[in-house]
């Protein structure tokens, strides 16, 4: 098993790099002069030519890149916001944990709500239970995240006051963005584990523990679901990289100080280190995510613990 | 002569199972009631966006009547006028002509270049393969609307951009999709004897692997304009993509936020426009995998 988590951990590396490659690419493309922007529209041109040599910007494209990361990587330094002139880490570090709250609270509420009612809808194929979650699932999917966040607001905040609309002050601040991002997501995960379930409890070993006696619940438990959670787990984790951006969507309309709205303020302010930097940043979290669910992948496939044993 | 006629007979045979495929594809879709609801709703959201002009004349679209701003339903209006007094009617009925045009043009530039690069993966396979399949997987290791979001911030807010931006987002998606249906095909007899006939490349690729791995694609295109639509308007919420006055639903939606206290109605008719497009086109999506499915085929 040390072998495989190290195996994956090492992967991570080259991923990353390409993701801010990627990014950094994408954020070079920008029309507009960096020095051009922090002094304003009057500067005089040689200020300009001037701030623009001293930051580096006039020298080719690669070598700024691989400043970028050098300095990224060893010395923390993501550069300086065009707006404030401070270090952009400080500014995206603390938003982090936000962010990773809102995130796991979305994925939490998701698979609380998805997988058992998969599952029961599976067990119970065609009933009103199985046909009124589908529907539901369905209709889920085609909720726009920030449009049922609106919603929430509306109702349980400005109609019952029960929660806040904006801020991260309490717990209960946290509870309506992780309604918001967990419910379409819940649906998906319904469809997914209703399927991969259908399919299970048609196998022949089902059928056997049932012939043998086994009790219903635990048929469908530790039989059923142990093997259905594989392709479950998979096809859940991809869909976590649309949870992420939707996260991005429900900080802004819950005002919360997170990532996102720090890569949505700095994109109207045009301060791309901000936008670079809270950028990698999420990619990263994605991408921490997608390996902590291969190695639950690996803990849970006996195929994978076996062919690192050895 | 006589292969002559053995050809066309040949010919015949191939016309009429082509058309009762397709009639076979239709008669188990019309038996799907949640596809017929789908078909229904865009039908009539089409129709609407096709016929705007004739529904309600442009100019109510921008046309400010102070007097009137944030009234509820009325019979004039009856969907209810915004904080410019402008008539939410209109501007729900333009907007679904932007969010079909979204949907349809992000879907189509990335099944062109997502169908382009899928088929020369699994076409050529060896370094052309490897080489596209790790871009995408970059791409893909960037959560979707966070890469379509860093695009928008290089190009600037905007429609055109929006598109752009979308689209490059979702071209992994299908690239994938695309390779692993044509690795499919291309191990196929015929193509081979394609191949041994001297046919060249891309009309092997474009005329005998593309039409035989077309069923996962429109399934796939089906589906994928709903979350392009939820994307678009997720993005011009925030204020990155359509630009007000534009009528677009998640700009309005964005403008009506500050006005949910008094002016609720403003939150739903957009909401509502955007999840019935959506689910259209999701429950159509699923229609045609169920009518599609080679599982399913007696």
């Amino acid at each position: 098993m040390v072998r495989y988590v190290l195996k994956r951990l090492l992967l991570l590396i080259p991923v990353l790099l390409g993701v801010i490659f990627i990014i950094f690419t994408i954020m070079a493309l920008t029309p507009g002069d960096p020095a051009r922007i922090i002094l304003g529209e009057s500067a005089p041109q040689e200020a300009v030519d001037q701030l623009n040599h001293e930051l580096g910007n006039d020298r080719p494209f690669l070598t700024r890149f691989a400043d970028y990361l050098y300095k990224a990587i060893f010395e923390l330094d993501f550069g300086t916001s065009y707006r404030t002139g401070k270090p952009v880490f400080k500014d995206v570090i603390v938003r982090v944990p936000t962010s990773i709250k809102i995130a796991f609270n979305g994925i939490f509420a998701a698979t609380l709500i998805g997988i058992p009612l998969g599952v029961i809808s599976a067990v119970k194929q065609y009933s009103a239970i199985d046909n009124s979650s589908r529907v539901t699932a369905m209709l889920l999917a085609a909720i726009p995240p920030f449009w049922l966040g609106m919603m929430l607001i509306f109702i349980f905040a400005l109609k019952l006051g029960w929660f806040p609309s904006s801020g991260i002050q309490s717990w209960k601040n946290y509870i309506l963005p992780m309604i918001t991002l967990g419910l379409p997501y819940a649906g998906s995960q319904l469809r997914m584990t209703r399927s991969t379930m259908l399919e299970t409890i048609r196998q022949e070993y089902i059928r056997t523990a049932k012939a043998k006696g086994v009790p219903q619940n635990i048929v469908i438990i530790k039989h059923a679901l142990k093997n259905a959670l594989l392709p479950i787990i998979t096809t859940t984790a991809t869909s976590f990289g649309g949870l992420l951006g939707g996260a991005v969507i429900t900080e802004t309309v819950f005002s919360m100080p997170g990532l996102g709205t720090l890569i949505v303020q700095g994109i109207r302010q045009k301060d791309t280190p901000i936008v670079l930097a809270s950028t990698v940043f999420l990619a990263a979290l994605f991408s921490l995510i997608m390996l902590a669910v291969d190695l639950l992948y690996a803990f849970i496939d006996p195929r994978i613990k076996a062919k690192y044993s050895r | 002569m006589n292969t002559d006629i053995r050809v066309s007979d040949h010919n015949i045979k191939l016309r009429t199972k082509k058309k009762s495929m397709l009639k076979e594809v239709w008669r188990r879709m019309r038996k799907n009631k949640g596809a017929m609801i789908g078909l229904v709703i865009l039908i009539i959201f089409g129709t609407a966006a096709i016929f705007a002009n004739v529904i309600s004349p442009e100019s109510n679209v921008t046309t400010q009547k102070a007097a009137i701003r944030l009234t509820g339903p009325t019979a004039e209006h009856i969907f209810g006028t915004d904080a410019y007094g402008r008539d939410l009617f209109a501007r729900v009925l333009y907007g679904a002509r932007i969010s079909l045009t979204i949907g349809f043009v992000t879907a189509g530039i990335s099944l062109l270049f997502g169908g382009i690069l899928g088929a020369c993966a699994a076409f050529y396979g060896g370094r052309i393969d490897n080489t596209i399949m790790r871009l995408m997987d970059m791409l893909t290791a960037i959560p979707g609307t966070l890469l379509a979001l860093t695009i928008v911030a290089a190009l600037g807010p905007g429609m055109i951009n929006l598109l752009i931006a979308i689209s490059i987002s979702s071209i992994p998606g299908f690239v994938r999709l695309i390779r692993s249906v044509v690795l499919t095909v291309v191990e196929m007899d015929f193509i081979e004897a394609a191949h041994a006939c001297g046919t060249r490349d891309p009309r092997i690729i474009f005329k005998h692997i593309l039409p035989n791995a077309i069923g996962p694609i429109i399934v796939q295109t089906t589906s994928s304009i709903a979350s392009m639509i939820l994307q678009a308007s997720g993005l011009s919420f925030i204020g990155m993509g359509v630009q007000p006055p534009t009528p677009e639903w998640g700009t309005m939606l964005s403008e009506a936020r500050e006005y949910m206290r008094i002016a609720p109605y403003l939150l739903i008719f957009p909401g509502v426009s955007i999840i019935l497009t959506a689910l259209s086109f999701n429950l159509l999506g699923d229609g045609l995998r169920d009518a599609l499915d080679p599982k399913l085929r007696s």
